[in-house]
């Protein structure tokens, strides 16, 4: 419109006005989660916090560790632990085989209601878990998974199956065709070719959807609480949340030193692969 | 051989899709018709858990619960906030844009537990927690949001989880706005409001439909963080329709009442899933574009 030597102020300076304001409402909505991580990881290794300055350096909070805690009822640690891993592992395990094989048949091959059930499970992962849950504590019972471990392993593999299926087949889709058809040509069977050429081929799938499965069952809550009652069976995520309801407002350097623990997974991956989250996980997680 | 071959390869997905989803769908409906309790009975009771709707006294407020609850987080944080953020990360330098996105992503995968305990700490009725330090350095006195207004604490709690997902469509959506629209917008003059009103918001337009409609659904059935946070108290100040289902089926064991109360949110789940159907035909339709 004007010629650069024409503009006043405002319009010279315009874009540097804008940017301004831009990273200032985006600081202030953003700050409280950068405090309230760093709070997490500082006042665990304190004794106390001066407003937002920790005092005293300790390890004391992180006693759990290496001292039973039965005594204010919470179990052993290490066992809570391996079963939070068991549950992790089980689900990633579950779905990275379940997903391979079945977007395998979806992506290749033309049966009868292929089509039908691809949108019967989009549909099924839009469902809300909560609608189910009366009817999965029956199910469980009846099928006598109820408080085991890998009843919550089954379930956690189910909820998230579909989309994991959707997600591998797209990835099936965009290996061509011909690849696979100049295996079968050579003799090899269906299998020794989806093992042999179209496995290796989907492999950054593969590693995006074990993560996150991964994750997902190392968070898992809502059925840890529900259907798990012996508390040698439970995860971290009831351990957690056991003491938060028996010391919210109270002993801060035991709650944050057991949530770090419980969180190192997480912030691994997010150190490793934090700017690449945002396009690994849409639509991957429900909101 | 050849027809078996994808059946053998769906088959064990298929087992666990039939009886986690299906059957439970299934089950669901004859029971809402029942007083089944722990024992696991199915003594029908015709409509009588439909009836006790009316009388039950807590209906009332969970209804106005669930609606304050959903119409503030969504319009504030999982749609609200979601545009802003994308808005905000878009224009600026793209590698700024992309350590705000970042971080929004934090609460999404931190586990719930642990994320409950953050707000917990931020609102914490003594002198500890984050927002009475900032209260008190700035000479206000201390304030108790927790056992005075918790539909706060809730709002943001869910809020700042929420927020991301219609950040990350948002975004990827204004990305794929070719850029010669902006730049013969600038050439003409057009500022960043003119043109995010004029441009960006009329071409993100199903996408901010889409979100609109899956977060209402989707924050009417949510009940994780009420339920670590406030479990619905003080007094059933935060109880909403979905954390109210969950309660009476384990805390009091109303198997039969709790399947009517879920009945209500199957129908959601059903609308949700084809609005979702719908939402899958615009990414993809966004990304033929994109290429």
């Amino acid at each position: 419109m004007a010629k650069t030597g024409e503009l006043n102020f405002f319009n010279k300076h315009s874009k540097g006005i804008f940017n301004f304001f831009a990273y200032m409402i985006l600081i202030i909505v953003t700050i409280p989660i950068i405090i309230a991580y760093l709070w997490l990881i500082m006042r665990s290794f304190s004794t106390d916090m001066n407003g937002f300055i920790p005092v005293g350096l300790t390890l004391a909070n992180w006693s759990f560790l290496w001292k039973s805690n039965s005594n204010i009822g919470l179990p052993n640690i290490w066992i809570i632990t391996l079963n939070t891993l068991l549950l992790a592992i089980g689900v990633a395990a579950i779905n990275l085989f379940l997903a391979s094989i079945s977007g395998f048949a979806f992506s290749r091959f033309n049966f009868k209601g292929n089509k039908s059930l691809l949108l019967l499970l989009l549909l099924l992962h839009a469902f809300p878990t909560i609608a189910l849950m009366v009817s999965i504590f029956y199910i469980l019972n009846a099928i006598h998974l109820l408080n085991t471990l890998w009843g919550v392993i089954l379930l956690t593999s189910s909820m998230d199956l579909p989309w994991d299926i959707w997600i591998i087949k797209g990835f099936y889709d965009s290996i061509p065709a011909e690849l696979e058809w100049a295996g079968v040509v050579d003799g090899y069977s269906r299998i020794a070719v989806w093992w042999k050429v179209l496995i290796p081929n989907i492999k950054h799938g593969l590693f995006v959807i074990g993560i996150f499965e991964f994750l997902a069952g190392w968070s898992q809550f809502i059925f840890v609480t529900t259907f798990i009652f012996n508390n040698s069976y439970w995860t971290l995520s009831q351990y957690v949340y056991t003491a938060l309801g028996d010391y919210r407002f109270a002993n801060y350097g035991l709650l944050t030193a057991i949530s770090v623990w419980y969180i190192i997974p997480v912030a691994l991956l997010f150190a490793v692969a934090g700017k690449y989250l945002t396009q690994m996980s849409l639509g991957g997680v429900k909101g | 051989m050849k027809k078996k071959l994808p059946w053998i390869l769906i088959s064990p997905t298929l087992a666990m899709i039939t009886i986690f989803f299906i059957a439970a769908v299934i089950i669901t409906i004859p029971l809402a018709f029942t007083n089944m309790g722990l024992s696991f009975k199915w003594t029908f009771n015709g409509i009588q858990n439909f009836e006790s709707f009316m009388r039950d006294p807590l209906i009332p407020t969970v209804i106005i619960n669930t609606f304050i609850f959903v119409a503030l987080t969504l319009t504030l944080f999982n749609f609200g906030m979601a545009l802003l953020l994308s808005l905000l990360t878009t224009s600026i330098n793209d590698k700024w844009g992309n350590f705000f996105r970042t971080i929004w992503m934090l609460p999404r995968i931190t586990p719930s537990v642990v994320f409950g305990l953050l707000w917990l700490w931020i609102f914490d009725p003594g002198s500890d927690g984050l927002l009475n330090i900032l209260l008190r350095f700035i000479g206000i006195g201390q304030q108790d949001i927790f056992h005075h207004a918790p539909m706060v604490l809730i709002v943001l709690a869910n809020g700042y989880v929420g927020a991301s997902m219609g950040m990350m469509i948002f975004s990827s959506a204004i990305k794929s706005i070719p850029i010669e629209y902006y730049r013969a917008a600038s050439v003409d003059g057009a500022g960043w409001f003119y043109t995010t009103r004029r441009i960006t918001l009329p071409l993100i337009k199903w996408h901010l439909l889409f979100i609109t409609t899956y977060e209402t659904l989707s924050l009417f059935t949510s009940y994780e963080y009420i339920y670590i946070i406030t479990n619905g108290g003080p007094v059933n100040m935060t109880n909403v329709w979905a954390l109210y289902t969950y309660q009476t089926a384990f805390s009091n064991f109303s198997f039969g009442y709790a399947a009517a109360l879920s009945l209500v949110l199957v129908a959601v789940g059903i609308v949700t899933g084809f609005i979702y159907l719908k939402g899958i035909n615009i990414q993809t339709n966004t990304k033929n574009i994109e290429l």
